[in-house]
């Protein structure tokens, strides 16, 4: 025998079912008089600093379609390429972007919108600079974990090129599926759940 | 943000994720999952900073009745249809260690088992006095609770006649974003349990054990509501004894 190392299994993922919206966007879900607003439908205010843009887009399934019922969330950095976070220590990031941001895909055409800021670059593991990104969660009924995606820039080909993580994608027709379409402020992202252009999801 | 600076700054990377205690994405079991389950291997790697920052939630953004799904959509003076239950616990994480300031959003059907949404058509009525979401953030100790109604079970189109148990599902916001969880809470004794395709989607029976509260008679307000204990794990940190420090330093 040896020591037990103690430690717990984290809790069992279940999907977010149909009704996610009720949960976590009730006021857009019609359930209005319990939260003033809905929690991350605004990232910005008159005073953030940066560039502003707008981030739309669809999760699309293996038949095509786009979800009309799923949730994103997104986290990025500000302008500066600080994290709001109390995780970030190498610095005070802006106290008027809070980088965090969540938006239900419409029942009419499935689109979700964000929006926010261009995101500065931060650092990864060994002092490299990533590319600018935007970290996606989705969820939704028929999915049975949250699934972790990143989205990049058209516009920052230099930076993608030597971004650590677009580098460890094997296949580099692949690694398109995470850099976003449209130009300057309003960038396009589909995600794409199965098929040809099946988007990388992250184990991360 | 004094709640911002009383948490102890965490750098560390979280515990990879078994991805074998988990649902896999394809379950033909649950048919939704077959058309929205990715296919291709994910792309594993550990955590940079994007992943192991997040943001706060305060408990100033908290209204009273957030964690009392009986009144929060009831007129005044009137109440929520159902079995009064508390349901309480602790978010932890795999180290054992209480989750401060982790925020619980949850979202349920009514007793009858009815969901107040649009595209909801079961026959059951709707409670004019309940809307099915709540909100609480975890205490120093990682501690939350809340009020509710027991929901009731509720039929759904998959197989000819399946069923969910009654149910109460969660959102759950650590600290980090590679934290992020929905699960869903199941009760002590319910045998519809062991009869859904998405409770069937998890393949280990003890991460679906993990998921059923169990009836906490010790906490039980008496003349009240009965009580449930539902705890929490999240993903642990890696301690950063070693990785903080350079090469050389
Ligand atoms: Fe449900």
């Amino acid at each position: 025998m040896v020591q037990d190392l103690g430690y717990l299994k984290e809790t069992a993922s279940q999907t977010a079912g149909p009704y996610v919206h009720i949960g976590l966007t009730p006021n857009f879900g019609g359930i209005s008089g319990v939260f003033e607003s809905d929690l991350g439908s605004a990232m910005v205010n008159d005073e953030t600093l940066g560039p502003r843009i707008a981030v739309t887009g669809r999760v699309i399934d293996g038949a095509g379609a786009p979800l009309k019922d799923a949730l994103i969330e997104i986290w990025q950095a500000d302008a500066a390429g600080l994290y709001n976070s109390p995780s970030e220590t190498r610095g005070a990031a802006d106290p008027n972007f809070t980088g965090w941001g969540r938006s239900p895909t419409s029942a009419e055409d499935g689109t979700f919108v964000f929006e926010t800021i261009k995101p500065g670059r931060v650092p990864f593991k060994n002092g490299r600079l990533m590319a600018p990104h935007i970290s996606f969660w989705i969820v939704a009924r028929g999915i049975n974990i949250g699934l972790h995606t990143r989205m990049y820039f058209p516009d920052e080909a230099a930076a993608n090129a030597e971004d650590p993580l677009l580098q460890r994608i094997e296949h580099r027709h692949r690694a398109e599926t995470l850099v976003a379409g449209g130009q300057s402020p309003n960038y396009v992202f589909d995600i794409h759940l199965q098929g040809e252009k099946e988007t990388v999801f992250l184990d991360i | 943000m004094s709640e911002t600076e009383n948490r102890k700054r965490e750098t560390g990377a979280f515990f990879q994720r078994d991805r074998d205690w988990h649902p896999p994405a394809f379950a033909p079991g649950y048919k939704t999952s077959v058309l929205r389950s990715p296919r291709k291997a994910l792309l594993s790697l550990d955590n940079t900073i994007s992943e192991i920052t997040g943001p706060v939630f305060g408990h100033s953004m908290l209204g009273e009745l957030d964690n009392d799904l009986i009144h929060n959509f009831a007129k005044p003076g009137e109440s929520a249809i159902g079995e009064r239950i508390i349901v309480h616990g602790r978010v932890l994480d795999e180290r054992g260690r209480p989750v401060a300031g982790a925020l619980l959003e949850f979202w349920q059907a009514n007793a009858g088992g009815r969901y107040r949404h649009k595209k909801e058509s079961y026959l059951a009525p709707l409670d004019p006095n309940f809307g099915g979401c709540g909100r609480a953030i975890t205490d120093e100790n990682g501690y939350y609770g809340f009020r509710t109604i027991r929901p009731g079970a509720y039929p759904w189109p998959n197989g000819v006649n399946d069923w969910r148990p009654a149910h109460i599902h969660f959102s759950v916001f650590g600290h980090g974003f590679a934290q992020r969880l929905i699960t869903q809470m199941y009760f002590e004794g319910d045998p519809m349990i062991w009869k859904c395709p998405i409770v069937g989607t998890i393949p280990d029976r003890r991460a679906i054990e993990q998921l059923i509260a169990p009836l906490d008679w010790a906490n039980t307000i008496p003349m009240d509501a009965r009580a449930y204990k539902f705890d929490i794990v999240l993903r642990g940190r890696r301690s950063t004894f070693f990785e903080n420090r350079p090469e050389g330093n």
